[in-house]
């Protein structure tokens, strides 16, 4: 199959109602369609999900790790973006 | 078991009828030579996702065909349980059809094997699953959503490939045709011809595939009588059983 692969695509599966679909992994698909089924058959075969996404890997824009410095260093020190800085009433359960 | 009583009705019904248990087994059959056919794919699919999702199905066949075993085994009452029905009958023992004996071949003659067995099991599980045997049709009532999945994928492929490049088509309409015989055993009883042929017909036109004429209609897989592709395969299969009786993993 060299130089005639599949394209890959990235799985994202909704574990119960309620939730987000999270990214669980990728896998190669002719199309759309095959991908959803090939995404229930990798990736659901132990009641992982009740709903499934699937995308294209090439339509996905990716932060580079080049930027991490510049991207995610600034947020480590400040702390007043927590809301850690009132008191939680009792009894208040889901926080 | 829900209904104890009601169960234990149904056994008792049917115990020792040679016809119920036979049907049975040709259920049973169907399902278990399938799966040996579908497991010899393992390793060997043209893509990993493909090589997973056929040993899926094979593994739902397995499932079916150990309950459906199991069941025709106590109707019997000879003693013989999933092991024995499998691993220790000789080929005019096995009542599946020939469709599911016939060897792979190519991807297509695999994908077009489980499309047509597909179409029929999955009109006859929902038949079973609202009949009056009410443990028949608990196992129906489990696999006829299994047989919607295996339809869907042989489908999905068979439109692919036949609607695909110019060499899949031809491979795919090859295998259409050198299959299409062999049909006529499905069809020959619980699920009727018209039945069938309207799940089918529309995937062959969604796939520009011709739909082979009638003529030639092989059977005898119901009465045991096989092509000589059953031995090798029962050959392969029984005989690690054969070589160590009740041998457990």
């Amino acid at each position: 199959m060299s130089g005639n692969e599949w394209p890959l695509w990235e799985v994202f599966i909704r574990p119960r109602r309620g939730l987000s679909h999270g990214h669980v992994g990728s896998l190669h698909a002719p199309d759309a369609a095959m991908a959803l089924r090939n995404a229930r058959d990798l990736y659901t075969r132990r009641q992982e999900g009740v709903s499934i996404w699937v995308v294209p890997a090439a339509g996905i824009t990716a932060s580079s790790p080049d930027e991490k410095d510049s991207f995610f260093d600034p947020a480590a020190d400040k702390v007043y973006r927590h809301p850690t800085f009132y008191d939680v009433p009792e009894g208040t359960q889901h926080l | 078991m829900m209904h104890p009583t009601k169960s234990r009705g149904t056994a008792e019904r049917f115990r020792g009828d040679p016809a119920k248990a036979g049907y049975l087994l040709q259920l049973g059959d169907d399902a278990l030579i399938a799966a040996q056919r579908l497991a010899e794919w393992h390793a060997s699919s043209p893509e990993m996702e493909e090589d997973v999702a056929l040993a899926n199905i094979a593994l739902d066949q397995l499932g079916a065909a150990r309950l459906l075993l199991t069941y025709a085994g106590e109707i019997e009452g000879r003693g013989r349980d999933e092991d024995a029905l499998a691993f220790l009958r000789d080929d005019r023992e096995f009542r599946n059809c020939l469709l599911v004996e016939l060897p792979n071949g190519d991807f297509a003659v695999t994908i077009a094997k489980l499309f047509f067995l597909s179409a029929y099991q999955l009109p006859l599980y929902a038949k079973l699953a609202g009949g009056e045997d009410e443990r028949l049709a608990a196992i129906a009532g489990k696999t006829r959503k299994e047989s919607a999945y295996h339809l869907d994928h042989s489908a999905q492929w068979t439109i692919r490939l036949g609607d695909g490049t110019e060499e899949s088509h031809r491979r795919m309409q090859e295998a259409i045709d050198r299959l299409w015989p062999y049909t006529h055993e499905l069809t020959s009883g619980d699920v009727s011809r018209d039945e069938w042929l309207s799940i089918v017909e529309p995937v062959l036109a969604g796939a520009t595939l011709d739909r082979p004429g009638d003529g030639w209609a092989p059977g005898g897989g119901r009465t045991g009588v096989h092509t000589e592709h059953l031995s090798y395969l029962l050959a392969e299969m029984q005989v690690l059983h054969r070589a160590h009786p009740g041998a457990k993993w």
